[in-house]
């Protein structure tokens, strides 16, 4: 009996080292496929055209989900808002509410975890097929390097999508605030404007919200390519890729949203 | 066999961790023939064609292409030789993004400064050669098996290479579109003036086209010959392989525990 505990422990703890094992070797690939990526990445810049054409797959054919996501979380926002705010009597400041919580937080995470989904999937799975059906290879052995064709565009394609996108889904947010608060429920127009201009610091708080999505586009982007990359090249294997992208992912937002706003809004 | 060789590969040995995958493999592959290397499913075939492109490094021996050894090449040196040569992988590896015109313009846009329109000539030249001028603006997804083959085989030959390696050319094809595949891949070496290495299990249609056969099982070369001398071998791994027989020296079953003793097995052991 006491034996059978003590292998079960035994292997307990072996189980626990293997996957570390697995883990940090992992992490340890991902960290020199990035700069490998880094190192290569001059052709997406010098043939443009590739990167613009992924700035349209990941970017552009995302702007209905993040648009219309924007615009219902900005509504949300004037009503919880303007519910909580005339308790108090000041049912003006609704505007700074809106403007704040979406350049701050919810601009960049939310429109991060929808890109990481809608575009950071897709991308993995493109890749991770690609790779299962050999073009990588083939890629390869005709002396086109995949990381600098295939990999580096992609990634560049959605660093530079994410902000664009974040500041698109804020701008709309806000937007939707002034649809509920100003023309639906009726707050004075000229103290939501003018009281969001005042209070809300374009480099504190809109800086500080497109410097916050342009890491979040760094990571998903990475996550995505790494993991198609990286897949096991068959029908499970792509699929297991494709769903650690989104975990992934969402996790690193939601952990790189932390540290960002603990440095960037420290003196509070 | 001539001494003029592409490909010379002396005493090569390669394993996987400790599974050990092609044991002293010796082979000439001479300018302008047509060689194929036959062998089971698994024997080590594909595994010779990615150390050929560099792909891999042989574990030791000595692997020259045109007089260079190509594991001692650099990244550079490496894509230098891979520009020389085409491969033809399994299922084709098409790129599914892009149209069959795309697909074999990818290499003329990649690797030369050549203007739009001559490339446009080049790419239906090479369609024309293999009878899919007419298809140039389809999809991979729109065409059949054989089809999609001769694309890649189009693609293959785009920067008319000195060494075309063929993966599988006739897995998974009809008769008919076999028979196609097989005399365009003879057409074209000879018209490209160009060396060709095959690898394959498909001993009938090989043997009509080829001009050596290497016979490899278990990572090691069994035998060798012209067609002709392979048809009369009294090899018995070649007269199984080449007639199709169950069982032989190749055997028909996976190394396993007498059969009683497998059924008698306690049943929580599946």
């Amino acid at each position: 009996m006491v034996e059978k505990s003590f292998s079960a422990v035994i292997a307990l703890i072996r189980g626990i080292g293997h996957r570390l094992n697995t883990g940090l070797q992992r992490l340890g690939f991902a960290a020199r496929f990035f700069v490998m990526l880094l190192v290569y990445s001059g052709q997406s810049f010098r043939r443009f055209h590739l990167t613009i054409r992924e700035i349209y797959f990941s970017g552009f054919q995302s702007l209905l989900i993040i648009l219309v996501s924007g615009l219902f979380i900005g509504m949300v926002l004037g009503m919880q808002g303007y519910e909580t705010l005339q308790r108090y009597g000041s049912s003006e400041a609704l505007g700074v509410l809106v403007a704040l919580s979406l350049t701050r937080e919810l601009g960049p995470v939310v429109a991060a975890l929808l890109f990481a989904s809608r575009a950071g999937s897709s991308i993995t799975a493109e890749i991770g097929l690609m790779k299962a059906t050999e073009q990588l290879t083939a890629m390869d052995m005709m002396a086109v390097n995949p990381i600098a064709r295939v990999v580096a565009p992609r990634f560049w394609g959605g660093v530079i999508s994410m902000p664009l996108l974040a500041a698109l889904f804020s701008a709309v947010g806000v937007f939707g605030g002034y649809l509920i608060g100003v023309v639906f429920i009726g707050v004075d127009e000229g103290a939501f404007w003018s009281q969001m201009q005042g209070s809300v610091d374009f480099r504190f708080d809109v800086w500080n919200g497109v410097v916050k999505s342009f890491v979040f586009g760094v990571a998903v982007s990475l996550i995505a390519v790494f993991e198609g990359y990286d897949a096991v090249p068959t029908a499970e294997g792509v699929s297991a890729s494709i769903k650690r992208t989104v975990v992934y992912s969402a996790l690193a937002i939601l952990a790189l949203d932390f540290v960002l706003t603990s440095f960037m809004f420290r003196g509070l | 066999m001539p001494v003029d060789s592409l490909v010379k590969i002396t005493d090569i040995n390669f394993a996987y961790d400790d599974r050990s995958i092609l044991n002293g493999i010796t082979m000439e592959i001479p300018r302008g023939k047509l060689i194929a290397i036959m062998g089971n499913s698994g024997c080590g075939k594909t595994t010779l064609l990615r150390l050929i492109g560099g792909q891999l490094k042989p574990t030791s021996g000595q692997l020259l292409v045109d007089g260079q050894s190509v594991p001692d090449m650099s990244h550079d040196e490496l894509y230098a030789m891979r520009r020389r040569m085409g491969m033809l992988f399994q299922f084709g590896a098409l790129f599914t993004d892009i149209s069959v015109f795309d697909n074999v313009a990818y290499l003329m846009r990649e690797h030369t400064d050549l203007p739009e329109e001559m490339i446009r000539d080049m790419v239906l030249m090479k369609l024309n050669a293999v009878g899919l001028r007419g298809a140039h603006n389809l999809m991979p997804s729109e065409l059949s098996g054989g089809m999609a083959r001769r694309v890649a085989l189009a693609r293959a030959i785009a920067l008319d290479p000195m060494l075309i390696m063929y993966d599988e050319p006739f897995a998974g094809l009809d008769p008919i579109s076999m028979g196609v595949i097989g005399q365009l891949i003879r057409k074209l070496n000879d018209a490209l003036g160009a060396t060709t290495l095959l690898v394959t299990h498909d001993v009938q249609e090989a043997m009509l086209i080829v001009d050596y056969v290497y016979f490899v099982s278990a990572g090691q070369i069994v035998a060798q010959g012209t067609p002709d001398e392979i048809r009369a071998s009294d090899d018995p791994f070649v007269h199984q392989f080449v007639f199709g027989e169950a069982d032989g020296p190749v055997h028909f079953h996976y190394p396993a525990e007498p059969f009683e003793q497998d059924l008698l097995r306690d049943s929580a052991h599946g």
